[in-house]
């Protein structure tokens, strides 16, 4: 079996808490031995040696929110497509939204997608299954049979689910196989009708606003349906700081919580809106500096478990219209590393619980084997430079989609070296990534 | 059986199986025994009720339930009038309890009601002079099917105390399934509830049986394996997501089965959904399934619920409400 190791590195494992120089041994497509002493007698003899310069070396990034458009929508994205951006943004799991077409409520979907992505991906590509039929909001969906065909959790991806009792019993079921249920938090009587956060930008724009107390009630609601099921729960992208203190009271009462915030939540705020930029017109939508600050703060304190990109390619006709009659979602794959590394540089997020929160607790919430380096794990790895300066071209992604706010925007570290179970599947190096050019 | 049978039967009516003790679950058992020799006879007819009138006043529409009470009443010399909602004046509009004062006037012995709404019989039986039997009320009790499952399983394993008995599937619904918790709790056997939390009532628990959402760790070295009906409207989604997944998780097959004692039981109170909660083959087996000899021992249940109810008639008083 094919050996490769990985000399010369800065191991950064989360879930350990191991931060130190260091070198990684991987056989085949698992990770067989690593270790800050591991190499000191120089690497055996038989295996390929990948010199890290240094650089830090941590389990690829899982990310557990993304639309991947196919099937049914690949004039905006594919498996194909987003994998490749998936892999040059140091992600090695992506987690795929059922809001296609058809929907993802079926296990044979679920199969299909699975099928798609091994033949098509470079990446791993799990599904969350829808958590009611058609994401009509009335019935649930076979949840037992849509897990065993391999959905890692359920969501209507973002549809918020607004019937309560509906919402109920399903978690209620989900107990049953621990299934966790991940849900668009808002609620939808609230927020219908809303282009952006409402408030003086607002006001001064003209648009009509989505309150954050969408947010917190829709999230409330499920707090409190989460305390009487006692079901898994995963508020799977907030934007407020009213959110963020309602976590804070539900992790206190020892509820099975988490949460997860987009890269653009704690990047930008509402005046990144601009003059009706609609590359900015998100859901939910970009919020007040307050809410921003409060992303920041949650995600040092732990209360906001993950980062994730929430990835949502939009094709030029979706977004060049005006404001109010343009699609929603942000591209955020290639963006996430970068993004979430602005944190480290200034200093508002340690690198370890930075790392953590797109690697060791995604694959806990989501119970896959990766997300660690330990003996017998997966190879999912990926090497970053953290420190050097490049711009965002947007034009150079490698998503179909181009529905980005951060085109031009200048940012710290990259994803060197991507590697999904042992193989490498992106070398910024040696595919002139335009970080490196 | 080490609980000795009580010498008389206490109770005016028979509306539920909860507060009843050991001891007068076991007379009713015992006289069940008698009947159940005497149905196999030639002659099953018997002289105890000569005289006595017999309605059966059904609410919810009911096949075997209310044939078995029917022959019950008759095997006992009985006469017997089936009311049935479609015929009656409650499609006029007519309540309850003004049903109930009318039928008083007729002067019957016997009520033998079934009503959609938990209570309904037990608020017609405080407004009547006869015996009430409940044939069973919402989602409250149906004393005489639990009767009837344990009879059963006596004849079958020689005692109820310290079996394991698993109750699987709709309990939330379920009044067979309250009414077999507190008769088999009293008589010292282990119940446990299978089912997914949205098919389990609030705190089920406190009745005293076991809850369990997994169907091999609720079976494990089980007794008597008693699955429940499952109402086709509330398998799209609603309470559990679809009929193939139920059947996968919580559909009793020989897989599922195999965590029981081999010698297992399989019981159901009727009517089957085969393919949603019972493999057609399990169903059929003729080895392990009871569920033919459940509904003969029905009609036995039903005659000695009747004699023991029959003992207690008061002597008849001027016409109206007690």
């Amino acid at each position: 079996m094919k050996r490769r190791a990985y000399v010369n590195a800065r191991l950064l494992d989360p879930a350990s808490g191991l931060d130190a120089p260091g070198g990684l041994l991987v056989e085949g497509d698992k990770i067989v031995d690593l270790g800050p002493r591991l190499f000191n007698d120089g690497a055996p003899a038989e295996a390929e040696v990948r010199d890290c310069g240094g650089h830090l070396l941590a389990p690829g990034l899982i990310d557990m929110r993304a639309y991947l458009r196919e099937p049914g929508q690949e004039h905006k994205e594919t498996i194909a497509s987003a994998t490749r951006a998936a892999a040059a943004g140091g992600i090695t799991t992506v987690v795929a939204m059922p809001n296609t077409k058809p929907i993802i409520d079926e296990p044979a979907m679920v199969e299909f997608l699975a099928k798609r992505a091994r033949e098509r991906g470079v990446v791993r590509v799990h599904t969350m299954a829808a958590l009611t039929r058609g994401l009509d909001g009335k019935d649930m969906t076979e949840m037992g049979l849509l897990a065993e065909a391999g959905a890692v959790g359920f969501t209507d991806g973002d549809h918020a689910v607004a019937n309560s009792r509906l919402l109920l019993r399903a978690m209620s079921y989900a107990t049953t196989f621990d299934f966790l249920i991940a849900n668009h938090v808002e609620d939808p009587t609230l927020s219908e009708g809303g282009q952006m956060n409402s408030g003086e930008v607002a006001t001064r724009l003209g648009l009509s606003g989505l309150p954050w107390i969408a947010e917190a009630i829709g999230l409330e609601r499920d707090l409190r349906l989460v305390e009487y099921t006692r079901c898994r729960y995963h508020a799977a992208g907030i934007s407020t700081g009213e959110a963020v203190e309602a976590l804070a009271r539900a992790k206190a009462k020892g509820l099975a919580v988490s949460a997860a915030v987009a890269p653009h939540h704690f990047a930008l705020n509402e005046t990144a809106l601009g003059e009706y930029r609609t590359f900015a017109k998100v859901s939910p939508p970009l919020r007040s500096e307050a809410d921003r600050r409060a992303m920041v703060e949650g995600l040092r304190t732990g209360v906001i478990d993950v980062i994730a990109s929430n990835h949502a390619p939009q094709d030029q006709e979706g977004k060049r219209q005006p404001f109010a009659q343009a699609r929603t979602g942000i591209i955020g794959f290639e963006t996430l590393l970068p993004l979430a590394l602005e944190l480290f540089h200034g200093g508002h997020v340690a690198l370890l619980d930075l790392f953590r929160a797109m690697t060791a607790t995604p694959a806990k919430l989501l119970k896959l084997p990766t997300g660690r380096l330990v003996k017998g794990a997966p190879a999912d790895l990926v090497l970053v430079d953290l420190t050097r300066p490049w711009r965002f071209d947007v034009d150079r992604f490698r998503s179909k989609s181009k529905n980005s706010p951060f085109d031009g925007r200048a940012v710290q570290g990259h994803a060197l070296l991507t590697v999904v179970g042992g193989k490498i599947v992106f070398d910024a190096v040696k595919e002139r990534s335009h970080a490196y050019v | 059986m080490n609980v000795a049978a009580a010498a008389v039967f206490p109770h005016r009516h028979l509306l539920g199986t909860e507060g009843l003790s050991a001891g007068e679950i076991v007379l009713l058992l015992d006289r069940a025994e008698g009947y159940v020799e005497q149905n196999r006879q030639v002659d099953k007819k018997q002289a105890l009720l000569r005289g006595r009138t017999q309605i059966n006043l059904f609410y919810e529409n009911s096949t075997r339930t209310r044939t078995s009470f029917e022959l019950a009443g008759k095997r006992l010399g009985a006469d017997v009038i089936n009311m049935s909602v479609a015929t009656s004046s409650i499609k006029k509009g007519e309540t309850l309890i003004d049903t109930a004062m009318t039928l008083t006037a007729m002067r019957p012995d016997v009520l033998v009601v079934r009503h959609t709404d938990s209570g309904a019989v037990e608020l017609l039986s405080q407004k009547v002079d006869c015996a009430v039997i409940n044939a069973g009320d919402g989602s409250h009790e149906h004393p005489t099917q639990a009767l009837l499952d344990a009879l059963t399983i006596r004849r079958r394993k020689g005692r109820l105390q310290g079996l394991i008995v698993a109750i699987c599937g709709d309990i939330l619904h379920s009044r067979v399934a309250r009414s077999n918790i507190h008769l088999l709790s009293t008589m010292g056997a282990t119940v446990r509830v299978v089912a997914p939390p949205t098919l389990l009532p609030p705190q089920v628990a406190r009745l005293g049986v076991e809850v369990h959402h997994d169907m091999r760790a609720g079976l494990k070295d089980a007794d008597i394996v008693m699955m429940l009906r499952l109402q086709l409207e509330r398998m799209n989604g609603a309470f559990v997501p679809s009929i193939r997944e139920y059947f996968r998780f919580y559909g009793l097959d020989y897989e599922k089965l195999a965590s029981a004692k081999p010698d297992a039981l399989i019981m159901h109170p009727g009517p089957m959904n085969r393919g949603v909660e019972i493999d057609p083959e399990v169903a059929d087996d003729i080895d392990r399934s009871v569920i033919r000899e459940q509904v003969e021992m029905g009609v036995a249940v039903r005659m000695a619920v009747l004699d023991v109810l029959s003992r207690n008639l008061p002597n008849l008083g001027p016409v109206g409400p007690k």
